[in-house]
């Protein structure tokens, strides 16, 4: 039971991660004038659906905190509070503190202190958004959610609320015997029962409450058809007895009331006890089976309220928010599995066409069934995608929290966050563009007085975006701030050793040094960029994924951050190399270029170090095969060889192979953990021949391999 | 034979809940995740009672509760509101749209089924 309760649990807490990033993007296209009810309406539910779950799962702080965001935002809702500039601000920050109480229930971070928050909350639903004063913060506060134990899993009671209308349309079965029964014992409950005539309206039951007093040990002892009318006058909807019943003293007065939840507000219900003694019963109104019920149920009919309407509601922001639809929710290793098994049968499928000739594959028709084999993997593999805009939902919260850290104004436009990406990739992207918008803040736009003195509007513009193309997606961050200053980024460069004072590097070369190992530029430590991670972490992860990172930049006009990823994780792009009589995947995303070498191009630099010139520079050239202790047989000259350039953690560096012998996307399969790790091997693939080749993970093969004499060389040219 | 109860809820972990605290106590559960969805699912499974949350997209607890209530077969069936809202006038206009109870969430499992056996013995 408890591992059911945790796995529905997650799936509540994935239900706030859609609710807060639904909300989030409500309240910022409020924030930019966008008052349709469809907008509000999406805000209130995402809100209210995270209260209502957090009250069932027990987090008492998140229910009470988001009850008392609701409450505002039911009434901007329903049009008491107008949604200002300023309701909007506050609504905002509010989330904020939603989203850290999610975060604190689920165990990651502390409760946010919400006091301020919630007395303003209080504020805003006391003045009605006007802006004035409230009368008295603590007073105007509502008593919290229904509250919820701890942590109980269902701590609260059940109000029951009842407007039913019961009505015996059933003939009740009373004998002769009931009626006549003797009196009730002293001591015993004496109930007399008048449903109201509409109680057998919106599928109430008053026989149903009959019954359930008679298990309880009740026993009617008459009924009351006074009212009844004759036959042709009877409405066989409505009711006209009277009950009374008799139940031992011994009962509860709170099981009897019980019975009645439903069908209390119309009806007439006296639940007396008999005095033990004195013949005079001391009469007591039965309470109500909650407190509520009263005033909601009984009396006159509720004044007509806006009548809900019936049809579906055009709720149209929904459909493009909540798209739930029809869906399922499959456990994701479910899915990999099947991805695995599609990836076996790719490969099965290539292993088959390089044994068939040509006709033999038509015979057998292999082409219609490789191109089935691939549909179904893109099919699995979009099962596997989600939109982006998950990884992009957390970046407006951290540039308002940016905005206010450093003073700039930036304005967020977001393009493409429908686009979908392998879920693994938007995992894995979060840190990399987190700290791309944190970059593009602090070292991109300017302060509110130099863009005004540079003739720019004094709101700068952050435009995050999101484009497939091909087998690719690219993720930009663009900003109109004040482009990279190459002078400066040059200057440091050389100051930090990253390159020599007389390199000759483009403009694009200086841009790559942001992303070179130990780069900042940051003149002061900010709190926000340049904390020991830099644009490196960004470009190593990226790398880690098979992605590349680009830059672009117009002194001046901005800059343009381009994270080239990868649609799916269990697909790369390789460089199927041989050395030492086996093949091996490079991936291409690390490959800068490939070098025959002229003699006298690769020399020897200490007894067991070789580097390669190239366009005057020096790189290290490492052989692969001594890098894995693989002795070839005939072991080859580097003007026999290759030098494949490669991008790395550590700079660029020449890899010696023997030859390259394809270009290939192979399915990346993960190699079993009871095999010893090998530093340098990421995985193995299934070739089309059925071989199986190695991966290699080039940034681990490299890490901690000396290369003293590496300059740092974007792109592989110059140093 | 069990009876059957439809649960309509947007939230999936507020279905499953409700399926697993309910099937524990015998009931058979259906479940719709929106309004249009449960209007569609009460009448292939033709439950024993309908339990509703309010608060939907497409179309929300009280046109639910409306629209079922125009078809002939379902004028009588026992339909409960199971919402976190707890104000008099979503259950005055709850009832008007024809339910036979509320019941506000969070629920305790066991006093849930006693008032479903209440509608629904």
């Amino acid at each position: 039971m408890n591992d059911e309760l945790d796995e529905i649990q997650a799936i509540f807490f994935e239900e706030c991660a859609e609710g807060l990033a639904t909300a989030e993007e409500g309240l910022s296209a409020m924030a930019a004038g966008d008052h349709s009810s469809e907008t509000i309406a999406g805000v209130f539910r995402a809100v209210h659906s995270i209260k209502g779950g957090s009250g069932a799962f027990g987090h008492a702080a998140l229910l009470a905190f988001s009850h008392r965001f609701e409450n505002v935002l039911d009434e901007v809702r329903g049009g008491k509070i107008p949604p200002t500039a300023e309701v909007t601000k506050t609504m905002l920050a509010a989330f904020d503190i939603l989203s850290d109480h999610v975060a604190a229930a689920q165990g990651q971070g502390a409760l946010p202190a919400d006091e301020e928050m919630l007395a303003e909350l209080d504020r805003i639903l006391e003045t009605k958004g006007t802006g004035g004063a409230a009368a008295e913060p603590a007073a105007a506060a509502p008593a919290a959610a229904p509250a919820a134990d701890e942590m109980g899993f269902v701590p609260v009671t059940v109000e029951l609320e009842e407007f039913a209308d019961p009505f015996g349309f059933e003939p009740v079965g009373v004998s002769l015997d009931d009626l006549d029964s003797p009196p009730p014992a002293s001591g015993d409950w004496q109930i007399r029962f008048r449903p109201s005539r509409a109680a057998m309206a919106n599928g109430a039951e008053p026989m149903f409450v009959i019954r359930e007093l008679e298990e309880l040990g009740g026993r009617v002892t008459g009924v009351d058809s006074a009212a009844l009318p004759d036959l042709r006058d009877l409405d066989p909807e409505e009711s006209y007895l009277v009950w009374t019943l008799s139940l031992p003293g011994s009962v509860e007065e709170s099981a009897i009331s019980d019975c009645f939840d439903f069908v209390a507000p119309d009806s007439e219900i006296e639940i007396l006890r008999e005095a033990p003694i004195e013949p005079e019963p001391s009469k007591t109104e039965v309470p109500e089976p909650t407190a509520e019920a009263a005033p909601a149920a009984s009396g006159a009919p509720p004044a007509p309220a806006p009548r809900v309407a019936a049809a579906p509601r055009a709720e149209g922001g929904e459909a493009k928010t909540h798209e739930a639809a029809q869906t399922i929710r499959v456990d994701l290793s479910k899915l990999d599995m099947l991805l695995n098994l599609v990836g076996e049968l790719v490969i099965r499928g290539s292993i088959l066409s390089d044994r068939l000739s040509p006709r033999d594959q038509e015979r057998v028709e292999l082409p219609e069934l490789a191109r089935l084999t691939r549909e179904i993997q893109d099919n699995v593999m979009s099962l596997r995608a989600q939109p982006i805009r998950q990884a992009f939902s957390r970046v407006p919260r951290m540039l308002r929290d940016l905005s206010a850290e450093t003073g700039k104004q930036v304005q967020l436009e977001t393009i493409g966050e429908m686009t979908e990406v392998d879920k693994g990739v938007i995992e894995k992207i979060g840190d990399p563009l987190t700290h791309m918008i944190r970059n593009a803040v602090d070292h991109g736009i300017e302060s509110p007085a130099d863009r005004i003195a540079a003739g720019k509007s004094p709101e700068g513009t952050i435009r995050l975006s999101a484009e497939q193309k091909g087998a690719r997606i690219f993720v930009r961050v663009a900003d109109d701030g004040r482009g990279i200053d190459r002078e400066r980024v040059r200057a440091k460069a050389v100051e930090k050793g990253i390159i020599s004072a007389d390199a000759v590097l483009s403009n694009e070369e200086i841009d790559q040094l942001i992303c070179a190992p130990g780069f900042s530029t940051a003149e002061t430590i900010s709190n926000i960029s340049g904390r020991g991670v830099g644009m490196d972490v960004v470009r190593s992860n990226v790398e880690a994924l098979g992605g590349r990172v680009e830059i672009q930049s117009v002194p001046g006009e901005g800059t343009t951050f381009t994270m080239a990823l990868p649609l799916t994780l269990a697909i790369l792009d390789g460089m199927i190399v041989r050395f030492a009589e086996q093949r091996f995947v490079l991936p291409l995303a690390n490959v800068v270029e490939a070098v025959r070498p002229e003699p006298g191009q690769v020399q020897p630099m200490t007894p067991t170090s070789e580097v390669i010139e190239l366009r005057g520079s020096y790189l290290p050239v490492k052989r692969l095969s001594d890098m894995f202790g693989l002795a070839a047989n005939d072991p080859r000259t580097p003007e026999e060889s290759l030098v494949i350039i490669v991008d790395s953690e550590a700079g660029n560096i020449g890899l010696m192979v023997d030859s390259i012998d394809d270009r290939r996307e192979v399915v990346i399969k993960s190699l079993d953990e009871n095999l010893h790790p090998i530093r340098g091997i990421g995985g193995a693939t299934i070739l089309g021949d059925g071989s199986i080749a190695l991966i290699l993970d080039i940034d681990a093969l490299l890490a901690g391999a000396s290369h003293s004499n590496a300059k740092y060389s974007p792109k592989g040219i110059a140093a | 034979m069990s009876k059957l109860i439809l649960t309509v809820d947007d939230s999936a972990s507020m279905r499953m809940l409700l399926k697993t605290s309910l099937t524990a106590q015998g009931f058979t559960i259906e479940g719709a995740n929106d309004g249009v969805h449960g209007l569609e699912r009460i009448q292939e499974v033709n439950p024993d009672l309908l339990i509703t949350d309010i608060n939907m997209p497409k179309m929300d607890g009280f046109g639910l509760i409306e629209e079922v209530r125009k078809l002939p077969q379902f004028r009588g069936l026992p339909i409960l509101v199971l919402s976190t809202e707890f104000s008099d006038e979503k259950k005055a206009r709850a009832r008007e749209a024809g339910a036979t109870g509320w019941i506000t969430k969070p629920f305790d499992a066991t006093k849930l089924g006693a008032a479903i056996r209440r509608v629904c013995p």
